[in-house]
Formats: C-alpha cells, structure tokens, sequence
C-alpha cells in the first residue's frame, strides 16, 4: 500500500513497555511503539502470539501489569491513557477512538434497530435531538453500502457481513482519530471480506484515521496496513513497513509465517 | 393495637436502619440507598418496601392514608392501611389534605400536596438501567458517573416504531440535574408533579432493597428529546362522575356490550369534587 499519508510531527499513540499477564500467564510482553496520525499499523501472528491481548491494553479495556500507552487528542495534549480518570477515560474513548470487535454481536445491540445502534454513541456524548441523529444513521449506512430501508430493521435480520458494516458504522460516526479492530474480516467469507476490506481501506483513506488491526491474515495486512508488527509469544519479534516485512522477511517466525500462506 | 408486637409492627433498630438510609437518601436526591430490607408479613410486589418507609417514618400522631391505583379502597390499599391502624394505632383517612403520610402504588394524588407530608411509593424496580445493563456493579459506575446517554436508545426506539415515545408510566425522570430515577410505576401524567413539590417524596424497593428520595422543592425532569419534548396523556372529555378536566382518567366498562365511561382514578379527588357539587 502506498505510504502513509500526512505524517504530522508527533505520535498519536505511543505503547511503551506494554505487558499484559493473566495471574502468572503472560499475554505481552514489553511491546513499545509509536502510531502516527493517519497510520494503519498491523499487529500480525498466529492465534495465542498476544495480539488481541496488546489489543486490549492499547485501547483501555485491559489494565496493563506494567508500562504506559500515552494518547494526543485532537487538542494536541498528550495523556497517559491509564491515569486518566475513569470519566475522562470514557469521555475519551466514546470521543476519539472507535473499537471493532471481531465479533459483531458483541459490538452491537442486536435486538435494537440498525439506526438506534448508530446513533448509541451520539445519543452517549450528549445527542438529544432524534431527526439529527436519525439523518446520520442514515448518513452512515449509506456510507458502509447498507440500503437506507434498512435503518429499522434490528441487526439480527442481517448478514454476518452487513453486522459487521454496521459496527464499522457505530464506530465511525463520532468522528474519532483512531480505530482498533480485531480480526475485522475474521468471521467473514472470501468474497465478502474482499468487499469490506475494500470499504475500510476508502473509509480509513477518505477520514485520515488512524488504525491498529490486529488480524492473522496476512492478506489482510498487506491491503490495510501501512506497517506491521510480527508477534510471537507474547512479544513482537519484527517490525517494519508492511512490503518489506512480507517480501523480505528477517525473523526466522516470520519467515515461516509468509511461507504458509497458501498459494492458489 | 396489636399485643406482642412493637410499635408499628418493626422493631426500633430496624425503625433506625430504615431512618439512616432515609436521611442518605434525602441527602443525595435520586441516589439508590442500600437498606436491609425486612421480610414483612405480606408478598414481594405488594408493598414490601413502602411499607417498611412507613413504618420507619410514622408516629402517634400521623394520619395516614393509603391508596393504590389511585384508589383508597381497593384490597391492598385497604389491607395496609388496617395493618397500620392495628400495629401502630394511627389514624387513618382517605382525605389528601389531612394525611401526613401517603402510601401510594402507581399514582400520586390529583389533590396538590403540601410542605409537611410525605408521599411513600411502592417500586417494583428501582434501577432504571436495568434493561439496558443487567450487571449491578456496572449500572453503580454509570450512575456514579452521570452516564446517561443509552437511555434514549428506548426512547429512539419508541419513535422509529411508533413516531412517538410511548413509554407511559415508569417514564425516567433526571432529578436535581444528577441521577436518573425510576419514578415507581405511576403513569407519566405524575411525572410533573413530582417537579419542585412541596412534599417529601420517599421510594422504597423491598425485594430489590432500594431506599432513594425526592426532597421538597427539587428540580425532576422527565427525559427526552429536543424534537420529541415529554408531554402527558389527554383525554377528549372529562371525567363522568365529577367533570374533572384535568384528572387521569381510567376507562371502566359497564356492561358486557362495551359500553364504557372515563373516571377519575383519585376516588377521592372524584368523590370531594362530586360532593361540593351536590352541595352547591
């Protein structure tokens, strides 16, 4: 993928130390870097290497045993996501981050209408006025290439993949800077994560986000991300831009991960 | 009274808990207080909470009044109110006016009420989040937090399958621009009164073990939107009995023809109206 866009002249994110352990059982370990605004960053390696646990600590849902994820708002001032208040950590994340889960029944109200599930998160940064909210959900389905009929239908009534367009929906319509998605395109078929991954890759480069995509496929990486992070054990054994990291591989885990990719 | 038994059937350490949680509740206005809540001698959903307020709260020289429905003589308005006669020997009226403390299930009286009454509710529910969040310890933060937002999820909802919130009793109410509180299932026709009332407002939840509190002359807004602002129900005539224009009305079926007609469901607003009629 082309290089990233409009690098500014300091991070968004910056994970420093990041270790994440369940009692004795480590998940990462002393994972540090730095995200750019505008950046799609990769985090890559086989289910168990701590993916989504690093996924987890970077976007405030998983306390970290140690190190610190550092944050710049669209005010320019830097927090440290984990001392901030619990009020201001909410206020943060409903505010400039959105969150794709791989599942999209656990990022979705399913038994509340397509529209409702857009507008939760307007509705809980203070959207009191029902025709506004209402024009954006139906702004937004459009934008994820969901029929504007739909906007009553409850997400139950819909595909594995139409869920998964309407929580990319719920989470872009508060306009935040930066999105973590887990395995976005893992519970989907081939032809429609061709399909989703080539609206994410126009919705992440028309709005300048920022991204973190943890996903095992490597197919996936190299359409999205501008970068990536080769986990392995709980620890990233490699990093570097996307093209070099999978044509030219250095780590012996990376080698081999490129090399099992199946060939058609 | 009743032999064997204290003063308004509880015993006087649980009178005091009671009391604590009263006083924390008046302090925080909307905040659910924990209480440990006693069995009492009648089923869960019949009163259980309002009845340990009341018992915590009454004196010898209480009038009391009970009403459910609106009604002072239906089975459990009626049942309560002769449970307090006989364990604590109060008197006892069905006049708005001259009680100190009114038990009520589902309405407040249409009378106005005044500084130096209180009003006991009977709630089912107390957590007006529940629906939306089923985890105790989560709807605890969100409360301490002021996070409000999904509640209008119902209410966007309510509009897109009926083009109007049709949520119309137990209608969440924002007290002192700080807690959400459930009312206690009176229908949203009561949800102004409860704005700035000169009377103390008291909920208790026995099985759910929730005491919280309006006190007098607090500032309770009913949620909604800008383009969809709360209003109450109206009806398109006046009660049948006394004419009343500006009661809840219930419908009441006469015959098994279908015949019905609209009445007040204060009987004792009905009744007062009537009487000062008859009189004229």
């Amino acid at each position: 993928m082309s290089a990233p866009p409009g690098l500014d002249d300091a991070p968004l994110l910056s994970a420093r130390g990041v270790t994440v352990t369940y009692g004795r059982r480590t998940g990462c370990r002393d994972v540090s870097f730095d995200l750019w605004p505008g950046e799609v960053l990769g985090i890559v390696g086989e289910s168990g290497s701590g993916k989504t646990s690093l996924l987890g600590a970077l976007s405030a849902r998983l306390h970290p045993a140690a190190g610190s994820v550092r944050y710049r708002d669209r005010t320019g001032r830097v927090a440290d996501v984990y001392r901030l208040t619990e009020p201001e950590r909410r206020a943060l994340v409903r505010t400039e981050w959105g969150v794709v889960r791989q599942n999209p029944r656990d990022g979705l109200r399913l038994n509340v209408s397509a529209g409702a599930n857009i507008g939760e998160p307007l509705m809980a940064i203070g959207a009191r006025h029902y025709g506004a909210i209402r024009a954006q959900a139906a702004d937004w389905l459009e934008r994820v290439e969901i029929a504007a009929d739909r906007i009553d239908d409850p997400p139950a009534a819909f595909s594995g993949g139409m869920q998964q367009r309407l929580q990319i929906a719920r989470n872009l319509v508060t306009g935040p800077r930066l999105v973590f998605m887990d395995e976005p395109t893992g519970s989907l078929d081939v032809s429609v994560q061709a399909r989703l991954l080539d609206l994410l890759r126009r919705l992440v480069a028309d709005l300048g986000l920022a991204a973190v995509i943890v996903t095992h496929d490597l197919a996936v990486a190299r359409l999205l991300a501008h970068r990536l992070m080769v986990m392995q054990g709980g620890e990233v054994v490699e990093t570097g831009l996307t093209d070099q990291v999978l044509d030219d591989p250095q780590h012996p885990y990376t080698q081999l991960l490129v090399a099992s990719i199946l060939q058609v | 009274m009743l032999a064997g038994y204290n003063f308004a059937y509880l015993d006087e350490h649980t009178k005091r808990m009671i009391r604590r949680s009263i006083l924390k509740a008046v302090a925080i206005p909307g905040y659910q207080v924990p209480f440990a809540s006693r069995e009492m001698p009648l089923p869960y959903g019949w009163g259980t909470g309002g009845i340990q307020l009341t018992a915590g709260i009454i004196g010898r020289s209480d009038v009391l009044k009970v009403i459910d429905q609106g009604a002072d003589d239906t089975t459990n308005a009626v049942s309560i109110r002769r449970f307090f006669a006989r364990t604590a020997g109060v008197a006892t009226t069905e006049r708005t006016a001259q009680a100190t403390i009114i038990q009520t299930r589902h309405r407040i009286p249409e009378t106005p009420l005044k500084a130096g009454q209180i009003v006991v509710f009977q709630v089912p529910i107390p957590e007006p989040l529940r629906w939306l969040e089923p985890r105790e310890s989560e709807t605890r933060v969100m409360h301490a937090l002021g996070d409000y937002g999904g509640l209008h999820v119902k209410f966007y909802e309510d509009i897109v399958r009926h083009g109007r919130i049709v949520t119309t009793y137990d209608y969440p109410v924002l007290v002192n621009d700080r807690y959400v509180m459930r009312p206690s299932p009176i229908p949203k026709f009561d949800n102004p009164k409860l704005d700035m009332n000169p009377a103390l407002l008291l909920f208790g939840a026995g099985r759910e073990k929730r005491i919280y509190a309006v006190p007098p002359h607090t500032r309770v807004k009913s949620l909604d939107f800008e383009d969809h602002p709360f209003t109450v129900e109206r009806w398109d005539r006046p009660c049948a009995l006394c004419g009343a224009p500006d009661s809840f009305l219930d419908e009441i079926i006469t015959d098994d023809r279908g015949t019905r007609m609209f009445v007040c469901s204060d009987t004792e607003y009905c009744r007062g109206r009537s009487a000062a009629k008859a009189g004229e």
